[in-house]
Order: C-alpha cells, then structure tokens, then sequence
C-alpha cells in the first residue's frame, strides 16, 4: 500500500489501520504481540480508569466538574440500562457500562492525529458483539430454559405465517453480532479514511503553488467540520452500541415481548 | 492564520512522511505475503488483537465493577439519601413553623380578648368610680341645696313672723289711734293672719 504514495496521493488513508508489532511476542504458537492497537487498548483502560477514580477520589456530597461528569455518564448508562432492558437488569449495569465507555474512549482518543483507533477493526468490535450475543443467549437460556427460544415465535401471529416468520426472527438473531459489530467498525474506519483523504487534498494543493494555497483551506474546512461530526459519530455508535447490546439483554430476560 | 496552519500541516506531514515509510516498510516486512491490503481484514493481526482485548476489556470490567461503580453507587446514594433528609426536614420545620404561626395566632387572639377584657373592665370600674363620685357631689350638692333651702325658709319664716309681728303692731298702733282704745290683740292677730294668707 505504501507504494500507492508514489503514485500521486500523498496519504495513504489505510496507513493508520496498520497494525505494528511493538514487543513481538508468542504464546504457544499464537501471535500475542504487544502491538500499536494492544498500546490504545491499554490506553483507554487507563483513560477510564483514571477518569472514574479519579473523578470519583473526593466523593464529594456536592460534586466538582470531573465527579459531576462521571457522575452523568453512570446515570446516563443505568437509565440506559433500565429503559431499554428493565428494572431486573441492573446486575448487567457494569458489564454495559465497561462496554460504554470502553468504545466511547476508543472512538473518541481515536480521533486523536497518531493516535490508533482500536475500533476500527472488525475484529475488536466483532470480538465485543460476539461476547454480548453469546451473553445475552446464555442468560436467556439459563433464566428461561426452553421457552428462551419463544423469542423466536412472536406471539398474535397466525399458525400459517410462523412457519415464515419463524426462520426470519432466527436469521435475524442470528445475524444480531454481525450488524451490531459492523456498523460501528464500519463508521469508525468510514470516518477516519474519509479524514485522511481531506488531509491528502490539502498536501495536493499546497503542491500547486500560491493557487493551491488558496484552494487548500476547502478541504481543510471539511476537516475541521469532518472531526466535529466524526466526534459526534464517535459519541453516538458508542451509545448505539451499548443501546442495542441493552435491548438484546432486554430480550433475554423478558422474551415474551 | 489559514496558511499558518497550512504551514504547520505542511511541515508536520513532511516530517511524518518518512516515518511512515518505514514503518509500512516494516510492516510490509512482516507481512511478507499475507498482506492482505486491507489492515483491519489482515487476520495476521487478529490473535494478538484479540488477546490484548480480552485482557483490556477483562481489567476494565474488574475495575468497573469492582472499584469505581460501588464507590459511584454509594455517593449517588448517600447524596439521595441526604436530599430526602433534608426535604423531610424541611417539611418537618416547616409543619413547626406553621404550628408556631398558629400558636401565635392564638396567643394574639387571647391576647386581644384579654386586652380587651381588661379595657372593658378598667372602662366599667372608671364609669363606676365616675358615677360614684358624681353621686356623691350631687348628693353633697343636694344637701347643700337642702341645708340652704331649708335656711332661706326659716329666714323667710323668720322675716315672715317678723312682718306679722310689726304689721300686728302697727294694725294696734293704728286701731288704737283712730280709735282711742287699745285693740285686743288676739283679734288683731287674728286679722293680720288672715291678711297675710
């Protein structure tokens, strides 16, 4: 891909999904390379680590700007939590909540020049849509037993039509981890190529002489107004995220509905 | 400003660029011939990946739901708590409130009566002491008019018997005049008695 850059582009808007080896490393045959993406990882542990704790340090019966901040961001998930899955759901709170905010810290630190966008792999978010559906369906099957699966038998609907309506709803369960790990794997990569590919207009033009400076500041505007709606982006399949792996949960402890 | 900023963009890509280069020269390296072009559909890097996911994610969860959400949980909790005290304090302070407005009220009620009860009585007794003591000058007064008409009577009296006597005098000085001979002075007195009535 590097060779692209020769040909006229200046940016190769793919360069900064690379993954590079930082500590190789190998664990019984498996690659467990301490890599740029294990790096951000790491970072966004610590970023929300330090946020919370710190954040929270004082405990403070009037809160400061930071505790006030955590603050909304655990009352912004349990509501989340409880009007999407239930009153019963508040033991899944942590696990929604890590999950929040661990794709909202990604997304957003992502936005960062040089920084790694750990979800703009499918694999991580897939990695994290697999865990929520394989969660989801064992807390099902464990609360409810058999009738786990009248989820997939939606009820007031004719004898006739389950036998269509049937294989639908489980194609779509089924498929539930692919959509949701997709469309914020997708938006996260979507969102960063188009960014690079501002910023390769803006080196084009400055190539171009006194011109091309003047004809720079357009893509450089849709930069500036690019990372807003990117940071928007980042804030709302953060949220969307954690939204559906809510009513996925919601599914799973009431599946009569 | 904007060429200032197209300036530093400019110098800061010109000194990323060989970085770059090397680094997708190594990456090219270990890739070798699974490059696949794409990096996030690259399965080179996905067992590392997913590791360092697991054990990310699993820290962030312990620490989540082990550190910082109770320590969350309990101010959220204490601080509802001590709101619902204050409103029920609030509330309790002020039901005493409206408890002390109404003994006040009260006690100004009482107060008013009691003031004017006593206005009531302190006007009674005055008018009675007033009456008392105007009955007792118009009584002393009456006496007086009494004692002073009882005097004009017995001077008049006086003065009256007075007249009789003389006019019995001068009836005798006068009958004895023209007659020559004393009057009897019983029947003089007689007359003038029955001249003065």
């Amino acid at each position: 891909m590097a060779a692209e850059s020769g040909s006229g582009f200046p940016v190769d808007p793919l360069h900064q999904f690379v993954v590079n080896k930082i500590f190789p490393l190998e664990i019984g045959g498996i690659d467990a390379s301490f890599t740029n993406s294990s790096l951000w990882m790491i970072v966004v542990l610590g970023f929300v680590t330090a946020f919370t704790v710190i954040g929270m340090s004082r405990r403070s019966m009037v809160p400061g700007r930071l505790q006030s901040s955590v603050e909304i961001f655990y009352e912004f998930i349990a509501n989340m939590v409880r009007d999407n899955a239930g009153h019963d759901a508040q033991r899944f709170f942590p696990f929604v909540f890590t999950l929040f905010m661990f794709v909202f810290t990604a997304n957003v630190i992502g936005l960062f020049p040089y920084a790694f966008t750990v979800t703009s792999h499918i694999i991580v978010t897939f990695a994290l849509a697999i865990m929520v559906f394989l969660g989801v369906t064992v807390t099902g099957l464990i609360l409810h037993g058999p009738k786990f699966f009248g989820l997939f038998v939606p009820s007031g609907v004719p004898v006739y039509m389950l036998i269509l309506v049937t294989p639908i709803e489980i194609i779509s369960y089924i498929s539930r981890p692919i959509s949701h790990s997709v469309r914020l794997f997708a938006n996260m990569l979507a969102g960063h190529i188009t960014l690079k590919v501002f910023a390769g207009f803006v080196i084009s033009f400055l190539g171009a002489g006194a011109v091309g400076w003047a004809g720079a500041v357009l893509p450089f505007g849709m930069i500036v107004a690019l990372t807003a709606l990117e940071l928007l982006v980042a804030a709302l399949q953060a949220y969307v995220f954690a939204v559906l792996t809510c009513m996925y949960l919601g599914d799973a402890l009431h599946p009569g509905h | 400003m904007a060429t200032e900023t197209a300036h530093q963009i400019v110098a800061q890509v010109e000194h990323a660029d060989p970085t770059e280069h090397t680094m997708a020269g190594q990456e090219a390296a270990h890739g070798g011939a699974h490059e696949t072009g794409f990096p996030p559909f690259n399965p080179d890097s996905f067992s590392s990946q997913l590791i360092w996911l697991a054990i990310s994610f699993g820290i962030l969860y312990l620490l989540m739901s082990r550190v910082a959400l109770p320590k969350i949980a309990t101010v959220l909790e204490e601080r509802h708590d001590r709101i619902a005290d204050d409103l029920d304090q609030a509330e309790q302070f002020r039901s005493q409130t409206q408890e002390a407005i109404e003994a006040y009220e009260k006690a100004l009620g009482e107060a008013r009566d009691e003031a004017h009860k006593i206005a009531q009585a302190t006007r009674d007794e005055l008018q009675a002491e007033t009456d008392r003591q105007r009955q007792e000058v118009e009584g002393e007064l009456a006496a007086r008019i009494a004692d002073a008409e009882s005097r004009i009577k017995s001077t008049k009296d006086t003065a009256m018997g007075n007249v009789r006597d003389i006019a019995a005098d001068v009836a005798g000085t006068v009958v004895s005049q023209v007659l020559g001979e004393n009057a009897d002075t019983a029947a003089l007195e007689r007359a003038v008695d029955a001249e003065i009535k």
